[in-house]
């Protein structure tokens, strides 16, 4: 879209979009770059200037078994905490959508927990789901050992999917609401009125005019779960047991941070920036659909 | 709708009421938490209506994260963020939308690329940028033979470095641009005609039309910046000083000391002291918090 009137005064232009394009590139065009160089160089030992290497740190890391450990686990995750929370989310809209008595209610809390910090979230759960204190020890006092994510690496996996997804729900909940009542409500009457019923119409007519959203936050779920995570888990289990959620960010983190690797953890970085970028690319196809769609 | 359901009413009313009291359990288990003793906190099962110990393990977890001059720290990053990223988003989507330059588009994408990687997969590089903050133009020069002296400006343990790395996104020009792009030319027709300049028009025109994109700009903005705990945890090893509201979780997490039952309680309430700014912003200002989610989200 273009305007029609404009002004041109071009000092002014530059003057007006100067702050931005400074940020952008002092930290984030700059430290980008910077990471590739840090990718394939080394920094020898005793000091002096980097020593190109090319690939080789991607093959130190693609070789580390437990650089795949951390893909899995993210991959994992980031697939079961958007099932869950998308799922949830949009069985939740669909009824409230109903608009039966009461419904405005939801409206206003499902998202709360949205608004906390994921290491917020995060100690919550680690109390909640605490073996030996709150609110789901309960468990344990039954069937002593069901439930430990200190020591059993699928509890805590599960833990951290559950507060990922916690989180999430109220985000989807309110993009889905927002698609459900945007469809005219012609559509669904006229559906009624050829005998189909609410879980019907819900099936056929509501659930596949909502798909643009629902792919829409398929990819902000990943996205978030690889990037927003690092809170939760660095509170919760701190990437263990036995790296049982270790994340690709909290790797790296850990990496470059406290074994001070930065060429490990410039490789590593890299590569999720693709796969965050190539993400990214898939949500922008459908952009353009959710525009036609509206 | 037309149709009676009462069954389905019924299984409705009841799924609905049980996801609420689900979704908001834990907000009250943090509650009863904070509210018992020590020892009634690590009885299990645990206790599920409030004791009398709230106050004191509140003013506890406030002594002991440091919350005075913590949460004071937070409100000035996530003031900060919001504030810059209102006025410098203002100003480079009215460079990109109302003036027209060979840049523009170069600018234009160069700014949408940002949207793409946000700061925590990009934590390592950053933080050497903010060890020296004008490294990348001493490279530059550098590059063209060029010697100038220039100082080194170390964002760590500052405002700046926990507020400059959060405003380069591109999320609030987006929302302005496409505002800007509603508003109708003969608007700009009309200003340019009563002899405005782009500067006035900006201000007098632009500026006051935007009212409601801002609020749900900084909404969204304040509550994403108050909910910081990579970067925050990176920038400052100066804990006394430069700590924000979220790190101190990581300092109150019960200690992992052998035999000894951890102190939920006062865990629980340094947790409500940190959740409940934003909690408090999206209750009250939830018009805007949810309109800006829907539109940063384009």
């Amino acid at each position: 879209m273009e305007k029609r009137a404009t002004f041109s005064n071009l000092w002014l232009a530059a003057a007006f979009i100067a702050p931005q394009m400074l940020l952008i590139f002092v930290f984030f065009y700059w430290p980008s770059g910077e990471a590739l160089y840090w990718a394939v160089t080394l920094e020898p030992p005793f000091g002096g200037s980097n020593q190109w290497v090319g690939l080789q740190n991607f093959m130190t890391v693609f070789e580390d078994p437990k650089y795949w450990n951390s893909v899995r686990v993210s991959l994992t995750f980031a697939f079961s905490a958007t099932v869950l929370s998308l799922a949830i989310a949009a069985l939740l809209a669909l009824f409230v959508d109903r608009r039966l008595p009461g419904h405005q209610v939801y409206k206003f809390t499902f998202f709360l927990p949205y608004a906390l910090a994921a290491p917020a979230v995060g100690l919550a759960f680690r109390f909640i789901f605490s073996p030996d204190a709150g609110f789901v020890s309960a468990i344990n006092h039954a069937f002593p050992g069901l439930w430990n994510p200190a020591l059993n690496g699928y509890d805590a996996f599960i833990l951290i999917v559950l507060a990922q997804s916690w989180k999430m729900v109220g985000y989807n909940f309110i993009f889905f609401l927002a698609a459900l009542q945007s469809i005219p409500r012609t559509i669904s009457e006229a559906g009624a009125m050829d005998g189909a019923s609410v879980l019907q119409r819900m099936r056929d007519i509501q659930l596949p005019l909502i798909t643009p959203t629902l792919f829409f936050l398929i990819v902000i779920n990943i996205t978030d779960s690889f990037v927003d995570s690092f809170g939760i888990v660095d509170i919760t289990t701190s990437g263990g047991p036995a790296r049982a959620t270790e994340l690709m960010v909290y790797k790296i983190y850990t990496d470059g941070f406290q074994g001070k690797d930065y060429s490990l953890a410039a490789a590593q970085s890299i590569v999720l920036m693709v796969l965050v970028i190539a993400l990214t690319f898939i949500q922008f196809r459908f952009v353009e659909r959710r525009v036609h769609y509206r | 709708m037309i149709e009676r359901t009462p069954v389905l009413d019924f299984i409705t009313h009841a799924l609905l009421i049980g996801s609420l009291v689900a979704l908001l359990i834990p907000f009250w288990i943090i509650f009863v938490a904070a509210s018992h003793d020590f020892h009634t906190v690590n009885q299990v099962p645990m206790p599920l209506m409030p004791g009398s110990h709230f106050l004191e393990n509140m003013a506890t977890a406030w002594e002991r994260g440091n919350f005075g001059r913590v949460m004071l720290n937070s409100i000035v990053v996530a003031g900060g963020v919001t504030i810059g990223k209102i006025v410098i988003a203002a100003l480079s989507a009215f460079s990109i939308v109302y003036f027209r330059y060979k840049l523009r588009m170069v600018m234009f994408w160069l700014i949408f690329i940002t949207l793409m990687l946000p700061l925590e997969v990009r934590i390592v590089p950053t933080y050497a940028v903010a060890a020296d903050a004008l490294r990348p133009f001493k490279a530059i020069f550098e590059l063209f033979g060029i010697s100038v002296g220039l100082p080194e400006w170390n964002l760590l343990n500052s405002y700046s470095g926990l507020i400059l790395p959060l405003i380069a996104t591109a999320t609030g020009t987006f929302l302005y641009r496409q505002f800007f792009l509603t508003v109708p030319d003969e608007l700009t027709e009309a200003a340019k005609m009563d002899g405005s300049g782009p500067v006035r028009f900006f201000l007098e025109v632009l500026m006051p039309l935007s009212k409601t994109n801002m609020a749900a700009l900084a909404t969204i903005m304040f509550v994403w910046s108050w909910n910081q705990y990579l970067w925050p945890l990176l920038v400052v090893t100066d804990q006394q000083n430069f700590a924000t509201a979220t790190m101190q979780l990581q300092k109150i997490v019960p200690g992992p000391v052998f035999g000894e039952p951890p102190i939920w309680n006062v865990a629980m309430a340094a947790n409500l002291i940190v959740l409940t700014p934003p909690v408090l912003v999206t209750i009250f200002l939830q018009r805007w918090f949810v309109r800006g989610l829907i539109s940063t989200e384009k």
